[in-house]
């Protein structure tokens, strides 16, 4: 009886501790902490109390009624795994507050802080502690929305603000799948009671309405573990203080997602389904964030995904499920917040000490604070999984259910491969961690001199970091009983006791540890090196000669009747000039650039003029307006580039010969190789392909006799799609690229050449070209409306339909400047691009409104008045609809590089500090 | 015809691959579009040389395959155009936005040291 009490007061205690830092002063840095940490400790008294009971294998139960009406009970519960959870958080919240009351600012509110951070405390705990499914999903919403509290806790800073939104949004959209899961589960066991839930997995599996509560139940896990693809909010919660960055975000409120998963294997596991969705979404994650975290360059970054990998690697032992497993899973918890939660307060304490987080501007900080720097190279070794460490212990246990065979699936036979690439990559950025931060050269040029933390303020860190080494030396005689207990009260049964042991023999999850320690501190070294960009090119291209030599050699061989088709003379001096063109713009391109475009325009020409000469009119319509566009787009980008008048000195120096001389051979090797290759396939007789079907089925089943278009549009409309997807991605990369443009100084400078024409303006020097270009708009729209309409049976369509909107868009840049046109003409290309990609889609989509798959086209004439008989497929949507895509994407590169003009024309104009132009802008 | 083609995808390629190899940006952008003409030409050949027979067919009736030029190879290249335009056009931003941030147009965002 005194121990269900004692569960209540348990739970009861962080809130009360929440009520009395609300009534502080708010200067009151050592009350908070003092009151907040008493009553914490007072629970890790009882705690202990409760130790006894739990050990035994029982399940303590505490009960208060709420709505009785509903079947909803304040209904608590605590066994062996509860237990260890609700022990980690009270200890880390302890070592928190010690943290916090030394890394606050004397300015910061107190009441709300210690409050909010007591409140969590509270909420995770009654979540730990929950009996009852609903209410557990209550204190999971509790646990968001007061991290989007503490995130938000400088809420003066915008990064803070949006950090905080985005955690609240992605963590509660979870909470409420996970709530749906949880009603559905308890319609399907018909009781609300966690431990008569936990009891009828059999039943859960073979309900119909398994999947739907599987899969709603995983996007609560996923999005509040932090996995992929919904991890993305965890690196932007680091703008929370570090304290609770240490606390939430590594120890506590991002554990509750694996909590979850493990508590309910048992319940929801033991499928294939659950395999695969949980074990390769922890296996991605797993793999993913450790490879992202090694090329963050701030502190918390690198930490934040450094968790998001661990918790991958906790959700695939979850998903894994075996009592090994669990056991794994479990003990990684545990390591992972004492190693994390220590890292977090060593990168809080270099932040304040030294005033950034920027690895690269850190270094050498082992000078100064040498205690720390012990403190943090230990922790991080027990990240990367040192032997002697505790992280060592539970990640060898991760390695060995990663090697064991468990279902034979390519999933499970993939697993230690992908254990060991990450377990690379976590090395390699424990090492970047310790490597550049404490050792290397003096800092230079930071915002405070760094030195040693108050001693307090580094007591939980030098805490934790002993608990790291104590579990690492001895874990059979720390955690191994109480772990042993939690595994068990999650299984149920009895398990076998497993003797958790530092020393295992030389076995393959220790060669795989050993892999991992080598491999990633070679991978470490190899980054440090500069890779430059031509080597690798070069590599590149003499192994794709290599491969082409390998494969050919021998078995390259004329026909016996080679084709010839009778050689023009035309085509022949056409090409020598294309030829000419070709080598010369090699042989310009880095003195003379604006003769280069001329010289590759002439190539593209000439390129074009053989397409419509070999009977590919669509190909030469295509090529001509690209090659028009492509020449204005490098001719825009030439602006930027510095001058170039003078020959660069170590151009005529013997290495930049050699240089030149190598390449040259790679050149032409690879040259006379293509063209070789070339010659021999197009004399071989063709042989009947899938082309003579598209021949045969233009016309009947996709109602054009345009073939190249109907394949385009219609038979694989699919791939088209994709493209135009790919053109959408590479228009708003290059705007995302272009916004924060700032270019070089001496591009702002004015030209000597320009300086003249300032009195000039461009219209006058421009008069009669600029009329005829205005004119020709409307004339170049109903050009692109023609080509468009025709393309499904005659050469056209809606690639080239929209490039010639967008030369005819661009050909009023050419004619007026900037301001002139971006005041008349008002194209906003991202809805264009948006508005073509959803018409494209809808028209896929929309052929299963007719029980075809997707993308089905349907092909009809229709006879418009004056205009005549029409193609009106289904596929001319499609094509408008890429038509559209292609006019938002082409115009927005040009008007975004276009614009950047008129953005150096104001930062000349600020710098010059002219008056009146300020007032017109 | 098919010797002139071939030897004219071989200078283009040399052309192409010649500059991808050079230090600067702008030559590699270039060398790019030239490698972009040689691959699609290639590609295009494959569907061997045909003279005044483009693949647009007769509304109807039947259709003789071997009187018309191939049509897949033409599709693909057509896509290809397509991308190697996006590739060059993300290539100059990049080039761009990299002389603004590193101050130099070398490949590796910094002049060879001697």
């Amino acid at each position: 009886m005194i121990e269900q009490n004692l569960l209540l007061i348990l739970v009861g205690l962080p809130f009360a501790a929440a009520l009395a830092a609300t009534t502080v002063r708010a200067k009151a840095h050592g009350a908070a902490a003092w009151v907040s940490g008493l009553l914490l400790a007072i629970g890790l008294g009882l705690l202990a109390l409760l130790y006894a009971p739990v050990s035994e294998g029982q399940v303590v139960r505490g009960r208060l009624e709420w709505v009785p009406s509903l079947g909803l009970d304040l209904a608590f519960r605590m066994d062996g795994f509860v237990w260890l959870f609700v022990t980690l958080v009270f200890a880390i919240a302890i070592l928190v507050l010690v943290y916090a009351r030394y890394y606050l600012s004397p300015s910061d509110p107190v009441p709300r802080f210690y409050a909010f951070l007591m409140a969590f405390t509270g909420a995770m705990v009654g979540m730990l502690m929950s009996g009852n499914i609903l209410m557990l999903v209550v204190f999971w919403e509790l646990t968001s929305i007061l991290s989007f509290l503490l995130v938000g806790y400088w809420h003066q800073g915008q990064a803070a603000r949006d950090g905080a939104r985005m955690a609240l949004i992605v963590t509660g959209a979870g909470g409420l799948c996970l709530l749906l899961s949880m009603v559905i589960l308890g319609q399907i066991v018909g009781s609300y009671d966690l431990d008569r839930v936990l009891a009828a997995g059999d039943l859960v599996r073979a309900d119909p309405l398994y999947p739907l509560v599987l899969a709603l139940f995983l996007l609560g896990c996923f999005t509040k573990s932090a996995q992929m693809p919904f991890h993305f909010w965890l690196p932007g919660a680091m703008a929370a203080p570090t304290p609770v960055s240490a606390f939430l975000h590594s120890a506590t409120m991002v554990k509750a997602g694996v909590f979850l998963l493990v508590r309910f294997s048992p319940v929801l596991g033991q499928t294939d389904l659950w395999f695969y969705a949980v074990t390769g979404t922890g296996m991605v994650t797993l793999v993913l964030a450790s490879i992202i975290a090694l090329f963050r360059h701030d502190l918390k970054g690198l930490l934040a995904y450094s968790t998001i990998s661990h918790l991958g690697l906790i959700t695939a032992l979850a998903g894994i499920g075996s009592n090994g497993a669990i056991l794994a899973a479990i003990f990684h918890i545990v390591n992972h917040a004492v190693f994390k939660a220590s890292l977090f307060m060593a990168a809080g304490i270099i932040d304040h000490e030294t005033g950034t987080r920027d690895m690269r501007r850190l270094s050498g900080l082992m000078r100064y604070m040498p205690m720390t720097g012990a403190l943090a190279i230990i922790a991080s070794a027990a990240m990367a999984g040192v032997p002697l460490l505790n992280g060592f212990i539970s990640k060898e246990m991760f390695f060995a259910e990663a090697a064991d065979w468990h279902n034979g699936t390519w999933l499970d036979n993939s697993l230690p491969w992908l254990a060991t690439i990450a377990g690379i990559f976590a090395v390699a950025y424990s090492l970047r961690f310790i490597a550049t931060v404490f050792f290397g050269p003096e800092p230079v040029d930071l915002p405070k001199t760094p030195h040693e933390p108050p001693s307090l303020m580094r007591r939980p860190v030098e805490l934790l970091v002993l608990v790291c080494l104590i579990v690492g030396i001895l874990p059979g005689l720390t955690l191994g009983p109480t772990l042993n207990l939690a595994a068990q009260s999650v299984m149920g049964g009895d398990l076998p006791y497993k003797d958790i042991a530092v020393w295992h023999g030389f076995n393959l999850p220790l060669v795989m540890s050993l892999v991992a320690l080598a491999a990633g501190a070679l991978l470490y070294l190899a980054l440090g090196q500069k890779i430059a960009l031509q080597p690798q090119l070069r590599l590149i291209i003499l192994l794709t000669i290599a491969a082409g030599l390998a494969t050919l050699w021998g078995s390259l061989r004329q026909a016996p009747s080679p084709l010839a088709t009778d050689l023009n003379p035309a085509f022949a001096l056409m090409w020598a000039v294309g030829g000419v063109c070709a080598v010369g713009a090699a042989w310009m391109a880095k003195y003379h650039r604006f003769a280069a475009v001329v010289l590759l325009g002439g190539a593209g020409v000439v390129t074009c003029l053989t397409f419509a000469w070999l009977s590919a009119p669509d190909l030469a319509v295509t090529q001509l307006l690209v090659e028009i566009v492509t020449t204005v787009l490098l001719l825009l980008g030439l602006r930027w580039l510095p001058k170039r008048r003078e020959e660069i000195a170590e151009d005529k120096l013997l290495p930049a010969r050699i240089r030149r001389a190598r390449d040259f051979v790679i050149a032409v090797v690879a040259g006379s190789g293509l063209a070789g290759m070339a010659y021999v396939m197009m004399t071989w007789p063709l042989i009947p392909n899938v082309g003579n079907w598209f021949l045969r089925n233009a016309y009947g089943e996709g109602g054009g006799t345009n073939v190249v278009n109907v394949i385009l549009v219609d038979f694989r409309a699919f791939d088209t799609f994709g493209e135009i997807t790919v053109l959408a991605i590479v228009g708003i990369t290059v705007y995302a690229l272009l916004r924060r443009f700032r270019p070089a100084p001496e591009s702002i400078m004015l030209d000597e050449d320009q300086a003249g024409l300032e009195e000039r303006t461009l219209a006058d020097a421009l008069l009669v070209p600029s009329v005829i270009m205005r004119w020709m708009f409307p004339v170049m729209l109903v050009l692109a409306a023609y080509l468009f309409l025709r393309g499904h049976d005659l050469p056209g369509g809606g690639f080239a339909a929209g490039v010639t909107v967008s030369v005819a868009i661009l050909l009023q840049y050419l004619a007026h400047d900037v301001r002139w046109v971006e005041a008349r003409l008002t194209v906003l290309p991202i809805r264009w691009m948006g508005i073509g990609l959803l018409i494209a889609g809808a028209t896929g989509v929309g052929a299963f409104l007719f029980g075809y798959p997707f993308l089905t086209m349907h092909a009809r004439y229709v006879d418009i008045p004056l205009i005549g008989e029409v193609p009106a497929a289904t596929a001319l949507i499609f094509d408008a609809g890429v038509f559209s895509l292609v006019v938002g994407a082409t115009v927005l590169m040009l008007i975004a590089i276009a614009h950047q003009s008129l953005r150096t024309t104001r930062m000349r104009e600020r710098d010059s500090g002219d008056p009146t132009e300020k007032e017109a802008a | 015809m098919e010797m002139v083609l071939s030897a004219a995808i071989g200078v283009l390629g040399a052309s192409g691959i010649w500059l991808l190899l050079r230090p600067r940006t702008f030559q590699v952008i270039v060398g790019l579009c030239l490698l972009s003409y040689a691959v699609n030409l290639f590609i295009f050949s494959m569907g061997r040389l045909t003279l005044g027979a483009p693949p647009i067919m007769p509304k109807g009736g039947f259709v003789d395959p071997t009187a018309y030029a191939d049509p897949l190879p033409q599709a693909l290249v057509l896509t290809a155009i397509v991308i190697s335009f996006a590739t060059t056009a993300l290539f100059l931003v990049v080039m761009i936005a990299s002389r603004g941030l590193t101050g130099t147009d070398h490949v590796d965002g910094q002049e060879r040291e001697p």
